[in-house]
């Protein structure tokens, strides 16, 4: 399977009217909740949330959830299976200790994957920069790089179909195939400051840094529906702490 | 609203803070506003270092430069806003994701507010005909619309000064000739002077006033219009009838996982000893896709690759495709040459990437001699030049003697110099037991070396 490496949506998708700071701000919201409350029902309710959310991001087919969310899917089943299996609890209490570590990995990644799934880079980097005053050359120097990393991946598949060329393959001896991948690896990272040097020469040609201040052609509105997205997101999660107090279940993470 | 530029270099030169040889020297040059002028001149002659120089962007501490450049009257670096660029790989170029937002981008560094930025986009836009809208996504594009954009970029701030650093080096030639269009048609007005650097001259003449040939010792010469360089020496070969089949193609095709529409079209193709195959067509028909297949790199997803007799003696499993042979096995066989050398480099000394192949170090010897990379046998691939990586690249395909040789556009981005040694290396290579696959753009590789010719695109499609 392929890493999901697209780049923002292709066409904006309901989620992509909320500005993105709006959206990080309800990212730390959620994530603040979410490493404070240690129960089931806390992140069980906040990823029901979530999981609405996903038609607003366009993400209805289940083969596209599947694409961008499998690498997050598979962290939480590890972790999942490292507390039930290593856990100091047994029985019961230790697939429910289990569950709630797999829901909270997901439910703390599902917000950033929705963020990526609604949002053009570019978008963000002009809400960074204008909103929270990220410095341009930062904002815009990574938006910049990360254009190159789908280039990455294909360059990646060239270098090794290469070396098979040249006579080199691992058998079947896995430390023969960890150290061609560390090889094909390093072979990629020097193609990748070649090309960022490239990139580099060429935005100081255009301008970039040059210590005039930039100007931004589209800008970047906060506007009500923002608010009220944040404040939706509050409401949610004050609703999933009382649902866990009401029911019994709350137990604080931390402090 | 600007005017064009004009330049003056005299008895300029450039040496690079770590070599002891001038990279550029002796230069005397004068070019009046609106003029267009084409820099040309062997691999290494310092042609991009004097582009770099004009547009301000060589850093005094990278080296020494000597005599006077000036950008109407000034030091290049006060004339930075006058100048636009386009260098060769478009991918290093793009920085946004939408086509509108990346040539705003220079407008936005420089200042520029944001209601005079839409309006010059769209100028820009419509002067290179990049007709498919502002909110094309940049990833999407082919190499001829991404370096149109890439141009729209350069000249969307209205520069007095166009660089272009070989903008078309790096497509095939429908992108090649789009960008071309689109400079001339943005350069129809003088209201910009031009000076683009290339080897390929015949196709820039009909563009240019004049062209400036950089010495590789120095010094310049200049010619007209109607100048027209050398024809490249042809190599001297002989015709092999057809022999043995080694390697066939039946039906085999290939489609990308994830994508709906074929990229290589079921194909069937023959090597035999002793024969050269070109194999030709626009880009986007799998030409380069065929070359994995036939090179055993890749599997096809219809139809097969099946290996003759003479190429499967002492293969652990004969009968199995190329495909699924062991790599030690198949570079004994089948040799491959990439598109991009250094991908295939392994090793930091020249000598130890052909003994590698080779096994023994007599060969090595043997193949760095004839291919004049024996002075470099120290070196480190990723140091020579283009031309020697190449030459070096089809060596370490050569030193295992394999029967099959497939090379992927093997003479892209050479100059004339380098073109014609690799023409005449390729050419003795066509001896009665080896059979060659070419796939090219190039249609002097094809005149010079190929028995047969396939022409991919519709005709393989109907």
């Amino acid at each position: 399977m392929s890493l999901p490496l697209a780049l923002g949506p292709a066409r904006p998708v309901p989620l992509s009217a909320v500005n993105p700071v709006a959206q990080l701000t309800a990212i730390v919201v959620v994530t603040v909740v979410l490493l404070v409350s240690g129960d089931l029902v806390t992140p069980a309710v906040l990823l029901a949330a979530e999981l609405a959310l996903l038609p607003a991001a366009g993400l209805t087919r289940p083969g596209d959830v599947l694409r961008r969310t499998w690498p997050l899917l598979l962290s939480a089943v590890g972790v999942a299976w490292v507390n039930v299996a290593f856990g100091s609890l047994s029985g019961a209490d230790a697939w429910v200790s289990g569950a709630t570590w797999g829901l909270r990995v997901v439910a703390l990644s599902l917000p950033g994957i929705l963020l990526v799934a609604s949002t053009d880079p570019v978008r963000l980097a002009d809400a960074l920069t204008l909103h929270w005053r990220v410095p341009t050359r930062f904002a815009y120097g990574a938006l910049a790089a990360l254009r190159l990393v789908p280039l990455l991946a294909a360059e990646f598949e060239t270098i090794r179909l290469a070396r098979r060329a040249r006579g080199v393959d691992a058998g079947a001896s896995p430390v023969a195939h960890a150290r061609l991948l560390a090889s094909t690896s390093f072979a990629l990272l020097v193609g990748a400051i070649r090309r960022g040097t490239r990139l580099a020469t060429a935005m100081d040609a255009r301008g970039f840094d040059s210590g005039t201040v930039r100007t931004n052609a589209r800008g970047s509105q906060l506007r009500p529906q923002d608010t009220a997205f944040v404040v939706a997101v509050v409401l949610v999660c004050a609703a999933a702490l009382t649902a866990s107090v009401l029911t019994g279940h709350w137990d604080a993470a931390l402090g | 609203m600007t005017a064009p530029a004009a330049l003056r270099l005299a008895g300029w030169g450039f040496r690079h803070a770590t070599r002891e040889a001038w990279a550029v020297r002796d230069v005397d040059l004068t070019v009046a506003p609106g003029e267009r002028v084409l820099l040309t001149g062997a691999s290494g002659s310092g042609k991009s270092t004097l582009l770099r120089a004009l547009g301000g962007l060589l850093d005094p501490e990278a080296g020494d430069p000597i005599g006077e450049l000036t950008v109407d009257g000034a030091v290049p670096d006060r004339r930075r806003q006058r100048v636009g660029m386009v260098f060769q790989d478009p991918d290093s170029q793009l920085v946004m994701t939408r086509a509108g937002d990346d040539v705003a981008f220079g407008l936005e560094n420089t200042g520029t507010p944001p209601a005079l930025i839409w309006p010059a986009v769209d100028a820009a836009l419509d002067a290179v005909g990049f007709d498919l809208g502002r909110d094309r996504a940049t990833g999407a594009l082919s190499g001829g619309q991404k370096q149109r954009l890439v141009l729209a970029g350069a000249l969307a701030a209205r520069p007095g000064l166009l660089l272009l650093d070989e903008p078309t080096a790096q497509l095939d030639p429908d992108g090649a000739a789009q960008v071309r269009t689109a400079v001339l048609r943005a350069v129809d007005a003088r209201d910009a002077t031009l000076v683009v650097v290339d080897h390929d001259v015949e196709s820039w003449l009909p563009l240019v006033d004049r062209v400036v040939e950089l010495l590789p010792g120095g010094g310049t010469v200049e010619h007209g219009r109607d100048w027209r360089p050398a024809p490249p020496r042809l190599p001297a070969r002989q015709q092999h009838p057809p022999g043995e089949q080694l390697l066939a193609t039946e039906g085999a095709g290939y489609t990308h996982r994830g994508s709906d529409a074929p990229g290589l079209l079921p194909t069937d193709v023959v090597l035999r000893a002793g024969r050269t195959l070109a194999v030709t067509g626009p880009n986007g028909t799998g030409k380069s896709t065929l070359a994995l297949l036939l090179a055993g790199l890749r599997a096809p997803t219809t139809g097969r690759v099946t290996a003759g007799p003479a190429l499967t003696t002492g293969l652990r499993r004969p009968e199995r495709p190329p495909h699924r042979w062991r790599a030690g096995e198949l570079v004994q066989r089948i040799g491959t040459v990439f598109q991009q050398p250094e991908h295939q480099f392994l090793t930091g000394r020249v000598r130890d990437e052909l003994s590698l192949g080779a096994g023994d170090t007599a060969r090595a010897e043997e193949l760095m001699e004839r291919l004049g990379l024996a002075a470099l046998a120290e070196a480190n691939p990723f140091t020579l030049s283009g031309g020697q990586q190449r030459r070096l690249s089809v060596a370490t395909a050569l030193a295992t003697d394999p029967r099959v040789l497939v090379l992927d556009e093997p003479t892209f981005g050479q100059d004339r110099e380098t073109w014609a040694e690799l023409v005449a290396l390729l050419a003795e290579q066509q001896d009665g037991d080896r059979a060659l696959c070419l796939v090219t753009h190039d249609a002097g590789v094809v005149t010079a070396l190929a028995d047969d010719v396939l022409a991919l695109g519709a005709a393989v499609a109907a």
